[in-house]
């Protein structure tokens, strides 16, 4: 297996990352009546939110200090304290995340101290929890972002308690909505009482509501984040995350909360691991439902195996969903000839060689990559398919390969925050999606054009 | 009644009540979550469409991430306006400076793509850590032997109005440079259009029609070279005048060319935009053959519209846009389809703008400016609207409420403008305000929330 990490471009051309404060944002959307705030220019939180609101389909307020040349100059305290007193007033949120910039990052803001200065000024007011999280956007790619804010909330509100709980922890990491929905249902049918940080399962996919929410309804509940220093276990998804981001291992040192560490359970074998531990936690078996979902994703497999075998895919996009779908796809017969990402941990490699022990050869890994190094290694590697986010779309249609939709963001489609990629349902869907993008691709340059495939 | 700040209760004025004495063109108010964005927002839409240009955006890779290919300004020749280049700048080149880093780049992209000219915009922290941008500009121009014009859009400083300045600053630097020979007399440059779904090409074939020559598209379609020698238009017919008003304003002083404002939404402004322009050069042929376009135009596309309006009638809208110019175009549109606006908004109009809203409007309307998504849906529940039309940041916040809504942004993908475009938002407004979708949203509410 190579692994490049040579841009050719010092430029970066098509960005396959995002920056910092957005990963945060998502993660404060999913606590409940929290109000995401970004400390920073007005423009910030303008962007993000357009680019989630053409994702998720649904209202995303974050709120902004609004800065101007006088608060970077002088500080943003000022702002800060305004912006968080209109935020209290006229959202009432139970808690405000506060996720800096590389603006008040490059000036050396001192988010905790102007925090408590802000909640020694408002004494005798009832105040929402106030929880900074320092992301600057020249550090790291959204996920990095949205790990950090998992872990300042976590730090700032679990308390050690001797694993007297009853529950367990589950940190999805950067999922659909649909998979958060799924995660939680298979949780509690082995009956096992949890805490999922974040859960925007209900705040950024929710129904149609007769009176419009300031905050949309759902999402952790803080006491609930309390508890997590009393859990069981915490089982976190994610194997590119570095440990001090990683809100699971602070858990462990600080509560001695035992963490399982996985991969995104996407397909079979990612998926059973995510059952044993279940199985183990809660002392049952698999659930019958499960059992026969299972079963009925290895039919699938066994009926599609012919179309899939052998084909080449170019898989991109954030780390951990990129080994996912790697494995995914090499328990398949699909050969993910280039893995890339935009963002640098250093560990997309090693976690892509982890997954696909017999492909190692054919598979190059592109690391801090751009879409147009994506697409230059791409355009040399032959390939059928391409699965990745809505931002490939560019270059699979300069090569004339079709595109499966994964991940976030997606842009140029409908139904983003319900498309499903974890468990055994998700990879049957996953895998219908991939079968028959190749059979249509087969059958729409046939000159026959079968009506049977 | 709608909750509002206390310090916005003066940014908001219903019609009929009280005396009429709007503030506006205010920062925004830090926690308010406006609809607003920032001076790099306001650069970046300007001179985006400007297609052989290499627009490289100096700093983390945010500014440029959230701005690639977001917008549906179309070229006829040229695509390089839809790449996003960043120079990415990291924690290193934020303690050690990104000049090196920026002057790399500019010459590796230049070398690889060949553009006519390079804008640079500077963001948030560009200044913060010290790089020189004019200098490195400086140097790649003289080194590149090709224009290299820095855009100081730094996010805070100002709103986008001020980012709209900044581009015209750097427009203007273009302006003047190639020879103006060989322009007609009845010449124009089409300035504030951005080409969404080939919206200028459209004006443009109307204009050429009455047999004026369009020398310069400013920005939609845009090129470097017809910028050069925009200034040999005899006329500046100015559109979304928020943007590029300030360019027109120093063209007339420097080279004494007059500017019209117009719009190209609606009939009535549509046709008005094709008459001013024939008066302006006083030529009666040139009139007649406007005069038969807006015949023909509107003749083609009224027994439709009739149609949409029989079930439109009497119907209320909400418009919230970027800039009042629009606004006054869609309430006019509106009115056309027999839809009355009840409340109109905009990020950043003025007080004059909005005076003209208020004596467009009927009593009761509410105007209101940079409004925020608490409010703009207190103002439609209050309201009972059918259709709310903005931008994508106000898309769910209609959709969550159960109204129809038009996107009048530079995200659509529709024409808008000129006749055709106004037969495609009456059937787009047709569209979303009869769905049968509705029917299910207006549901009736469970019986334990109605007894709240």
């Amino acid at each position: 297996m190579k692994a490049v990490h040579e841009n050719t471009f010092t430029a970066c051309r098509n960005a396959c990352k995002l920056c910092t404060p957005l990963g945060a944002c998502l993660t404060f959307r999913g606590i409940e009546a929290t109000l995401p705030f970004l400390h920073g220019s007005q423009g910030c939180a303008t962007y993000i939110r357009r680019y989630f609101i053409s994702h998720f389909r649904e209202p995303v307020d974050i709120a902004s200090s609004s800065f101007d040349e006088q608060s970077a100059i002088f500080g943003g305290g000022d702002n800060l304290h305004r912006g968080l007193r209109n935020v209290i007033e006229k959202y009432k949120p139970q808690m405000i995340g506060v996720a800096t910039t590389c603006l008040t990052e490059t000036i050396g803001e001192d988010m905790p101290m102007l925090i408590r200065q802000f909640v020694k000024e408002s004494q005798g007011d009832a105040l929402p929890a106030i929880i900074p999280v320092s992301t600057p956007s020249y550090q790291g790619t959204h996920v990095e972002g949205f790990h950090a804010a998992v872990r300042a909330v976590v730090e700032s509100l679990a308390e050690p308690g001797g694993r007297a709980g009853k529950a367990i922890n589950i940190l999805p990491g950067m999922v659909s909505p649909a998979d958060q929905r799924h995660i939680k249902e298979i949780i509690e049918d082995f009956e096992l009482p949890y805490v999922m940080l974040p859960d925007y399962s209900e705040t950024l996919d929710a129904p149609t509501v007769a009176e419009y929410e300031k905050i949309a309804s759902g999402g952790t509940t803080l006491n609930s984040i309390r508890g997590m220093g009393q859990a069981r276990a915490t089982i976190s998804f994610g194997s590119t995350i570095a440990s001090e981001l990683s809100a699971g291992c602070l858990l462990q040192q600080r509560c001695d909360v035992p963490e399982y560490r996985l991969g995104l359970p996407i397909g079979i074998k990612q998926t059973d691991a995510f059952f044993d531990v279940l199985g183990e936690l809660s002392g049952q078996v698999i659930p019958q439902k499960y059992f026969f979902e299972r079963g009925r994703l290895i039919d699938a497999y066994v009926d599609g195996h012919k179309y899939v075998f052998g084909k080449r895919a170019v898989v991109y996009g954030q780390e951990d969903m990129v080994v996912g779908i790697a494995a995914f796809l090499a328990e398949i017969g699909i050969i993910p000839v280039l893995c890339a990402s935009g963002a640098e941990s250093g560990r997309l490699n090693e976690n892509i060689r982890r997954v696909t022990p017999e492909l190692t050869q054919e598979i190059t890994v592109l690391e801090g990559a751009d879409f147009l190094d994506i697409e230059q290694a791409a355009a040399n590697l032959q390939p059928d398919l391409i699965i990745g986010n809505s931002k490939g779309y560019t270059f699979s249609r300069k090569l004339g390969v079709p595109l499966v939709r994964v991940g976030f963001p997606i842009h140029d489609r409908i139904g983003g925050p319900r498309l499903l990629h974890l468990g055994y349902r998700g990879a049957g869907q996953l895998f219908d999606r991939i079968v028959n993008t190749l059979i249509e691709a087969k059958q729409s340059s046939s000159p026959v054009g079968y009506t049977y495939i | 009644m709608v909750r509002i700040l206390d310090e916005r209760r003066q940014q908001v004025y219903r019609k009929g009540q009280g005396s009429f004495n709007m503030t506006c063109e205010k920062k925004s108010l830090a926690g308010a979550v406006s609809q607003r964005a920032c001076v790099f927002c306001g650069s970046r839409v300007v001179l985006y469409p400007i297609a052989d240009a290499l627009h490289l955006v100096h700093g983390p890779i945010g500014c440029a991430a959230y701005t690639w290919d977001i917008r549906g300004a179309l070229s006829s020749g040229p695509q390089l306006h839809r790449l996003s280049f960043s120079t990415d700048l990291r924690e290193m080149d934020v303690i050690q400076g990104g000049e090196k880093k920026l002057y790399n780049s500019l010459v590796e992209l230049i070398d690889e793509y060949q553009p006519k000219a390079a804008f640079v915009y500077a963001t948030c922290i560009v200044g913060l850590i010290g790089d020189d941008v004019d200098a490195i500009c400086r140097k790649v121009s003289s080194e590149k032997n090709i224009t290299v014009l820095p855009v100081h859009s730094e996010g805070f400083c100002g709103s986008k109005k001020e980012g709209y300045r900044a581009a015209c600053d750097a427009l203007y630097k273009l302006v003047g440079t190639a020879p103006a020979d060989g322009v007609s007399r009845h010449s124009i440059n089409i300035m504030g259009d951005f080409n969404l779904a080939g919206e200028i090409w459209l004006i443009r074939e109307y204009y050429n029609r009455m047999g004026v020559e369009v020398v310069a598209n400013i920005t939609g379609d845009g090129r470097v070279a017809d910028i050069r020698r925009m200034h040999a238009a005899s006329l500046n017919v100015v559109q979304c005048s928020g943007s590029i008003i300030h360019l027109a304003r120093k063209l007339e002083e420097k080279y004494g060319r007059p500017y019209i404002r117009v719009s190209y939404f609606g009939i009535e402004d549509m046709a008005k935009a094709l008459y001013d322009v024939a008066e302006f050069f006083d030529d009666p042929v040139m009139m007649e053959k406007a005069e038969q376009i807006v015949r023909s135009e509107v003749a083609a596309i009224m027994p439709e519209i009739r149609r949409y309006r029989k079930d439109l009638v009497g119907r209320k809208a909400a418009v919230y846009v970027g800039g009042a110019f629009k606004a006054f175009s869609l309430v006019r549109a509106l009115r056309l389809l027999g839809m009355r606006t009840v409340l109109v908004g905009s990020q950043t109009g003025n007080q004059d703008d909005y005076r003209q809203l208020r004596d467009m409007c009927d009593a009761g309307t509410i105007i209101v400016d940079d409004s925020n998504p608490l409010e703009l849906c207190g103002f439609l529940k209050e309201k009972g609207c059918d259709i709310f039309i903005g931008g994508v940041k106000e898309r769910p916040i209609a959709y969550k409420l159960g109204l129809g809504f038009c996107d009048h942004n530079h995200e659509r993908k529709q024409a808008l403008a000129g006749f055709t475009g106004m037969l495609n938002f009456a059937r787009e407004v047709y569209a979303t305000v009869t769905s049968p979708v509705w029917q299910f949203v207006r549901r009736p509410q469970p019986a334990q929330e109605n007894k709240k």
